[in-house]
């Protein structure tokens, strides 16, 4: 079997992707649109919430989605770190503005879902505040992508700031744990799910949840493609000149 | 190596080396809280352990780029990274001088701000330990901050971008043991949790500001 | 002991500048560069002092070994001049700055600010730097600039006590120092655009 690594190529990987993004776009349209439709329309109101629970369906998976999003970019920098792959460096860039997008999601979907059940569109709540921060740590590394010029040295310095940014990131989490216990409910992703939220609204989540995970997969690929092509343009300049 | 920490400290005492506008600083952020929430002593007492050490990461923040980049600028860097120094040892003793020229001048005149802000009497001890304890991991994370940025021109804007999502623990933990010292409640769990943070970050981060600055002088 | 450089490629900010470079350096040799400005001599000479890694090839000497000299001097305005070179004579780990001061006829200003002086005599205190750093292989460049003429044989004379003791040096300039050394003109290792899977220079993407 062909070695993972072949696709640090980026021939390859453009090539690959030439054939995989637009299966991977249609099912994300799928499922986003599956989900979203199966979860406003067909699921009865919650007794207490009401029909704003149905705002779940956007708030979880985007929520989960910035997390995640964070983690493969940090997944993406060691990979540059060791193995000094461009295009694990560029996916880890690319996958920036497209966490940094899940987490405002979040946290505006959290804030409409947050006025009518708390009463205020915003608390200082663990949750939201760990989110908050965690939009700082995407505007700071992309920050630290558009400042410098010389495209290895950007890799090397936001990988390391993403692996020094992910410790302090968890060390927020607790830290903001401590300050403030929350209003937030409980996860409402978990193994018994059964104790946190009935079936009936469990499975068109579980649709929207895939459709999330596809669509950052569908973005973060554009995105990376992209890109290479930015890069590939600045080293055929770079050759040009050299004449 | 003490010669550069003795080199640093001179550089920050004489003329233009900016030794103790963070605290001027430290001392108008101080002023000006009062214009602005009104002179109020009960309330004043309430905020005052947060203020207080909010204006002490402030003050910490604004002295950060000066870290490396006048050695950046006159090529001393390039020359140091050349010397039988290693470069953990030098930001290491950057940070040391740093946390010497600007924290620990907060940690002493802190008390003189407490009174200013009405801070309750058993506040103070608690106060003065806490940023003691946690301005070291403020200068240690200002250094990487600064190791990051030293190239850039117009970085100190970044710099700050870059630096205070990392403040956040040591700022939560800090404020909470003067912000419980104050009310008289039990100190212990935040007091070690931020000696951790700031052991921690003295343990690993200097190699983290080693590599990018290596990479940053390439 | 000795230099030597063998097929080293550099490059400047990811693009390849010179390549196939080879020479070497024995005892009490000095080697002068010369070539056109933005040929890369700046960047050979950062990459021989280690403080960027070549493209390809290999550097014999030790880093230890080196002490390198920029343009910009790394002198602290504010300190005097006797403190910015003891300041470099403590971080090598040597004492002694007197026969610095003589070799560069700094004596005189030993107390005054180094913000005060002239920039020929930044030039000087700097150069002065090379010799407490105790380290056999110079490697300088532009050494002369805004130098008198009594100063360049000031320079001269100190690498020419340098190379008699055994050192070696490495110098890229533009002028004749008076030197008894080899001459190596870089511009023929130019490097040209790479052809395709060449080196790994930005490859995968062309």
């Amino acid at each position: 079997m062909a070695s993972i690594w072949e696709y640090a190529n980026p021939r390859k990987f453009i090539r690959t992707t030439d054939v995989v993004l637009p299966w991977v776009t249609a099912a994300a349209v799928l499922c986003l649109v599956g989900g979203l439709i199966w979860g406003f329309f067909f699921t009865p109101e919650d007794y207490r919430q009401g029909s704003t629970v149905k705002i779940i369906y956007l708030h979880v998976p985007s929520a989960l989605m910035a997390i995640n999003g964070w983690l493969m970019m940090l997944a993406a920098s060691l990979i540059w770190i060791v193995r000094r792959h461009h295009v694990s460096a560029l996916a880890a860039r690319a996958a920036a503005p497209v966490g940094a997008t899940m987490t405002l999601i979040a946290l505006i979907t959290g804030a409409i879902w947050g006025q009518p059940m708390w009463g205020t569109w915003w608390a200082w709540d663990p949750r939201l505040t760990s989110f908050l921060i965690l939009f700082l740590f995407y505007l700071g590394y992309m920050a630290l992508w558009a400042a410098i010029e010389n495209d290895d040295t950007a890799a090397d310095l936001t990988s390391v700031l993403c692996l020094v940014g992910s410790v302090f990131a968890l060390l927020s989490r607790y830290a903001v744990n401590f300050w403030n216990q929350g209003l937030h409910q409980g996860a409402t992703l978990s193994m018994d799910k059964q104790e946190n939220i009935a079936d009936i609204f469990w499975y068109p989540l579980l649709v929207c949840m895939a459709g999330f995970i596809l669509l950052f997969l569908a973005l973060v690929l554009l995105r990376t493609r992209t890109e290479i092509r930015a890069r590939r343009m600045r080293a055929l300049l770079a050759r040009e000149r050299l004449g | 190596m003490i010669a550069l920490l003795i080199r640093d400290l001179k550089l920050a005492l004489r003329a233009g080396g900016g030794f103790g506008l963070g605290l001027a600083f430290f001392l108008i952020v101080t002023v000006l809280v009062p214009f602005a929430v009104g002179p109020e002593t009960g309330l004043l007492a309430r905020i005052a352990p947060g203020i207080l050490w909010l204006g002490a990461l402030l003050a910490c923040l604004l002295s950060l780029d000066r870290i490396f980049a006048l050695d950046w600028e006159d090529g001393t860097l390039d020359l140091m990274a050349t010397a039988p120094l290693p470069m953990e040892a030098i930001v290491t003793l950057k940070a040391l001088a740093h946390w010497l020229t600007t924290g620990l001048p907060l940690v002493l005149a802190a008390p003189l701000f407490g009174l200013l802000m009405s801070l309750p009497g058993e506040g103070y001890l608690w106060l003065v330990l806490s940023l003691a304890i946690g301005t070291p991991a403020l200068s240690v994370l200002g250094t990487f901050g600064a190791a990051l940025t030293v190239g850039l021109k117009r970085g100190g804007l970044l710099l700050s971008l870059l630096v205070l999502p990392l403040y956040v623990p040591t700022l939560i933990f800090g404020a909470e043991v003067a912000r419980r010292g104050a009310q008289g409640l039990a100190v212990e769990a935040p007091l070690l949790l931020l000696a951790g943070i700031t052991c921690g970050s003295i343990a690993l981060l200097p190699f983290a500001s080693a590599a990018v600055l290596r990479v940053n002088l390439r | 002991m000795s230099l030597t450089i063998t097929d080293l490629a550099i490059a400047r900010g990811g693009i390849p500048v010179l390549r196939g470079l080879s020479f070497s350096l024995a005892a009490g040799e000095a080697l002068i560069l010369r070539g056109p400005n933005g040929i890369g001599k700046t960047t050979l000479l950062r990459t021989i002092a280690g403080l960027q890694p070549p493209l390809a090839g290999e550097i014999s000497a030790d880093r230890e070994l080196i002490a390198y000299a920029a343009h910009a001097d790394g002198i602290k305005a504010t300190l005097s001049v006797e403190e910015n070179l003891r300041f470099w004579a403590a971080i090598y780990g040597t004492g002694d700055i007197t026969p610095a001061l003589e070799g560069f006829d700094l004596t005189k200003l030993t107390d005054r600010p180094a913000g005060g002086l002239s920039a020929g005599q930044k030039r000087r205190l700097g150069l002065a730097r090379l010799m407490v750093t105790g380290r056999p292989i110079w490697v300088l460049d532009e050494p002369t600039v805004s130098l008198d003429v009594a100063s360049v044989a000031l320079f001269a004379q100190a690498v020419q006590r340098h190379l008699a003791g055994g050192g070696m040096a490495l110098i890229a300039t533009h002028i004749d120092l008076g030197l008894d050394a080899q001459v190596l003109d870089v511009t023929p290792f130019k490097a040209r655009a790479p052809l395709r899977g060449e080196d790994d220079f930005d490859e995968a993407f062309l």
